[in-house]
This record gives structure tokens, sequence and C-alpha cells, in this order.
């Protein structure tokens, strides 16, 4: 079952994608105190993008997605913290490492099933984890990563304590990555990838390689979990271990599924539901905020499995009284 | 050398024994639902706490607190099966991942409110600390006595699976659901008992080892990819293999730690990924 897909035509989702970047992009006005919880949000959004590539559009369930995260987050802090400080080659680097990551594990993700991907993808991640705590060399174990200095953004642009500089890198990566993805997603290889998801005996009937296929959007998604990893350690100027913890890789997938799967801004709509909640009812109780979190999965589960955005265009549809078609 | 190894082999045991015990239950689920239930940890902390609080609030003598802890157990499962689970048997794998999580998180976060972040202090009692020596090997009573009370359960089990009419009509609806459906055997009944005496099994064992496993609010996640790992290497079909990998997996666990502390638990996860590549359909496959 394909969700409702709003952005089949891209003509028609147009506006409202304009009027969203438009948004993020008067975010310095618009929230100005709040640009570095903003920042993150894009971050968690664009990791939640690449989580989309792999669950909504591969249909790999995967729980250890934070492994990418962590690989790219490292990478950047390790090289800004070896004095080279220029960000952008950070995010190369971030994306390099995350793809060699993402690409020699997918080998192993990709056979099997969905409870045999569970447990290998879930495996990856602890073992990145522990990596990360039996390194202390590299990856400063338990303390984290400290004493990173960046150099300003295109020599021009340092990293303040506002955040301003932050959340403009942030949001200028997010959008072209977002781009190129939008790109991607709408082109035969993603429709491939879609048909894979719902029929992979099928779509291998009719020729498609479909291992390749999987190998080819997991290892991407990696690359952008590695770049989002590297703009949360640049941003911050800190890599913890918490970057590749399991929480990481289950708080992605229920940004997405918040959001809404496969249909690519999900990830970024419920990343800032996520975080907006967090930000405002863990200040209340972090523990409370855990149970309702449980809570919250459980309803979306029973209630309705496309999220905020197919919700809200179902809604739209109703109001509209347009005839959908099926769906 | 000899000595320590086999104290190790005895430790490993008694903690595989645990761990059989918390996941057999979870065989159940995986192989006659196909049920991906990564909640089923959540029942052995349950196990945990409520041994806590009939030892230390309520004053229960040990040996009548084992039984309270099942039965309380498997009521808990049986109302999560009621009202939850059910719901969920036809729904895809990543439907019920979520569910199951949030479960968990909510497992979690009431565990922490009712009993605080910090592992929970629990004394082995009297009668059953201390160590004893056996041809110069020490072996700690207290393990003695949980591979004493595994051993016990899976003689139990394995008769009341192989002998009693109840146990037949488990293996007829692990076999071929349909067809033991179409010979009048209430599949829904019997799974929602199995569940139930799954999940009271995981408390018992959660409750047991308190002092093993230690208890803290994040135990579910902590242990669940020990429990999906007997599983996947045990299989579904009989109660030896789940025995077997829980066993080996406790094994493998306490030598490693034992003897390479330094890449601790990397030994179980590396062994896993390993293992699921070498089988990549999953050991549990039923189709």
């Amino acid at each position: 079952m394909s969700p409702p897909f709003p952005f089949r035509s891209p003509v028609r989702s147009r506006v409202a994608e304009i009027v969203l970047w438009l948004v993020l992009a008067a975010g310095f006005w618009l929230w100005p105190a709040y640009l570095a919880l903003w920042s993150q949000i894009l971050i968690a959004g664009l990791f939640a993008l690449s989580y989309d590539l792999v669950l909504g559009y591969a249909g790999i369930v995967s729980l250890g997605h934070a492994a990418y995260f962590g690989v790219g987050a490292y990478a950047a802090g390790v090289l800004s913290r070896h004095g080279w400080g220029e960000p952008f080659s950070g995010l190369l680097l971030a994306a390099f490492c995350a793809g060699v990551t993402g690409f020699l594990t997918s080998f192993l993700v990709v056979r099997g099933r969905d409870l045999t991907r569970l447990m290998v993808t879930t495996g990856i991640g602890l073992l990145l984890y522990e990596l990360a705590n039996r390194l202390p060399d590299i990856t400063g174990g338990n303390d984290g990563l400290i004493g990173m200095e960046m150099s300003p953004v295109l020599g021009v642009f340092r990293f303040d304590m506002y955040g301003r500089t932050a959340y403009g890198y942030s949001l200028a990566v997010t959008f072209v990555l977002f781009l190129l993805m939008r790109r991607l997603v709408h082109s035969p290889f993603g429709l491939s990838l879609r048909g894979i998801r719902d029929n992979p005996g099928r779509m291998l009937a009719l020729g498609y390689p479909v291992h390749r296929r999987l190998i080819a959007a997991y290892t991407l998604a990696a690359v952008y979990a590695g770049v989002a990893g590297a703009l949360l350690a640049q941003t911050t100027q800190f890599v913890g271990t918490d970057v590749l913890s399991f929480n990481r890789s289950a708080e992605v997938m229920v940004m997405l599924i918040v959001g809404g799967t496969g249909m690519l801004y999900g990830g970024l709509v419920g990343a800032a539901v996520f975080m907006l909640a967090h930000h405002y009812l863990s200040d209340l109780n972090a523990v409370y905020w855990q149970f309702w979190l449980g809570a919250f999965l459980i309803a979306i589960v029973m209630f309705g499995r496309d999220g905020v955005l197919g919700a809200s265009l179902r809604l739209s549809r109703a109001f509209s009284r347009r005839p959908t078609g099926s769906s | 050398m000899l000595t320590s190894f086999l104290g190790v082999l005895f430790d490993g045991l008694a903690y595989g024994m645990l761990l059989f015990l918390i996941s057999v239950g979870l065989s159940v689920t995986l192989g006659l639902m196909n049920f991906i239930n990564l909640a089923h940890g959540a029942f052995g902390m349950l196990g945990g706490y409520v041994c806590v609080l009939a030892l230390q609030s309520w004053g229960l003598p040990y040996f009548v607190m084992l039984p309270a802890v099942f039965v309380i157990s498997a009521l808990a499962g049986l109302v999560c099966e009621r009202v939850l689970y059910r719901h969920l048997y036809r729904r895809s794998h990543l439907d019920q991942v979520l569910a199951t999580i949030g479960l968990t998180f909510m497992s979690i976060a009431a565990a922490t409110y009712f009993f605080g972040p910090l592992q929970q202090p629990l004394q082995v009692p009297k009668f059953l600390s201390g160590q004893v020596s056996v041809l110069g090997v020490d072996l700690n009573i207290y393990r003695g006595f949980l591979l004493a009370v595994g051993v016990a359960l899976t003689i139990v089990l394995t008769l009341a699976l192989e002998k009693t009419r109840f146990g037949a009509s488990v293996r007829a609806s692990v076999d071929k659901p349909r067809v033991a459906e179409g010979l009048g055997i209430r599949v829904g009944l019997v799974f929602q008992i199995t569940f139930a005496v799954g999940c009271g099994l995981a408390g018992l064992g959660g409750a047991l080892g308190v002092q093993v496993l230690g208890l803290d609010p994040v135990f579910p996640l902590k242990f669940i990819v020990y429990f999906l790992l007997v599983v996947a290497v045990g299989g579904t079909s009989s109660l030896k293999g789940p025995l077997y990998a829980a066993l080996l997996l406790g094994v493998i666990d306490v030598a490693g730690k034992y003897y390479v502390p330094q890449i601790g638990a990397f030994i179980i996860y590396a062994m896993m990924i390993v293992l699921l590549v070498i089988r990549p359909h999953g050991l549990v496959s039923r189709q």
C-alpha cells in the first residue's frame, strides 16, 4: 500500500514547499531566541530524511541508523580537533566515512527479512557504540570529544553564541540536500525503490537489480546521516557517545513515523514536532516525556500510521471535497 | 586456570538459564505468531520489581514471592495481550516494532517514576548466599540455585509441552496454525495462555536475576538483544533450541567479559551479526 502521496506531481506541492523553506529562512526573525534549538531541528530533520530513504522508500526496518550519524559526527569532530576547522571539508569527510561504513554494512542489512534486518541493524548500532566507548583515544570515550575548533563558514561567518551561523549553515546544507533527495525520489531510481518496498519479488521478476538498488539506497542514506551527524558536531562543537546510542536510532524512527513515511517532508515535520514537544514537555519532567512518547507511539500505530503530514492531507482533502481517487 | 574456567562455565550456565527463562516466552510470540515483540524484557523487569517489593515492602517469604511474581507477570501479560497485542497480529512488522517500542518506553518511564533510576540493591537471601567449594572450584550457591530452578522448570515445561493435551495443541498451533484451527483447536486461546505463561516465566526470570543481571529501568532495552538472539539462534520448534542457545550465549558472554574485558559486549554483537549473515533468513523463519 502506498501512502497518500501529495508530492506525486511535483508541481502541486511546489507552493507548500516554497512556503516551508521561506518560513525556515525567516526563522532568523521569527524565532531569534531559539535558533540553537531550530538548528537542532533541521539537523534532526535531515537525519530523519535519510532514515526515510531507508524505511519510507526502501522499506528496510532499521533500529541502528544512528551508527552512520555517529560515524559522521566523529569524523567531523576528529578532523576539527586535529586542527582542520574548515566546515565543508568536515562535511565531506563525514559523508565519505559514513558512506563507506554504510556501503560495507549494507551487504549485511539488505539480506534477510524484517526481523533479521532489525537485529542486524541493531547489532551494527550497538557494535559501533561499544567501539566508541572502547576507543577513548579517538573518541574521548564517555567524556565526549571536546576541544573542537571550527573556522568561520566560507571564511566569513564565525560560529556565534546565539547560533545565527549554526542556523544559517544547517539551513543551507539541509536545503541543498533536500533538493537533491527530492530529485532522487522522483527519478526512476526512487520509483524503483518504492516498487521494491511494496513488492520485491515482482520487481525482481521485472528485471530490477533489487539488491543493488537497496545497497545504493542504504549507502546514500548513510551518507545523508553522516552529514547530519557532522552538522550536529560542528554546530555544537562537541561529540558525545550518545550520537551512536540506541535511543537516537529509536528517536529518528519515531520522528519519521510522527511526520509520515515516504513523503519526503515527513522527517522534517516529525523532527519539528518531536523536538518542540521534547523541548517544552521535558522541561516539565523528563520521565513523563518518555512515558507520553511511548503512549503516543502506540496511539499512532492504533489510530493512523501516516503521521502529521498524512493526517493534514486527509483534512485538507475533506475540506476541499475533491474526489481523491483510490488511495 | 582450569578452576577459573570451571567457575566461568558455572556462572555462564546460570546466566544462560536466566536468559532462557526470560526468552522462552518470546520464542513462542515470534515463532507462533511471527510477532516482533520488543517489549518482552518489560515483563522481566516487572517481575524484578515485584520481587523487590514483595521481599522488602510486603515481607513475603522468598518461596512465596516466586509464584506470586509468576502470577502477577502472567496477568500483566494477559492484560497487554487483550488490550494491545491482539490488535497487532495482522499488522506489518514495522507497526509491531513501533507499538512494542512504545510499550517499552512506557514501562521504562513507569519504572523510573515508581522506583527511581538507580540499580535496585537486593541481597541474596541468607540461606542461598555464600560459596561452596567443589573439587577446588568455588561455586556460588545462588547461581547453583538458579541452575537448579532452571533445570526443574525446563523439565516441567518439556513435560507440559510433550505429554499434555494442551501441550499438543500448542505444538500443533506452532507447526500449522491453519490446520490446527481446522481441527478445532482454538489457536487464539492457546496463544493467549501461552503468551501469559511466557510473560510469567519472563517475570520469574527477572525476579531470580535481580542479583545477576541487575535491575534498573532500562532493563528492557539493555537485554533485548540477548532475548532476540536466544530466539534467533535457538529457533522455535522445541524447547531445546532456545535452551542450548541461551546456555551458549550465557557462557560466551560471561567468558568474554571475564577473559577479555576490554572488548566487553563486543563479542555478543559481533556473533549475532555473523550468525545472521550466515543464516540471512533467520533461524526463526517458519514460512
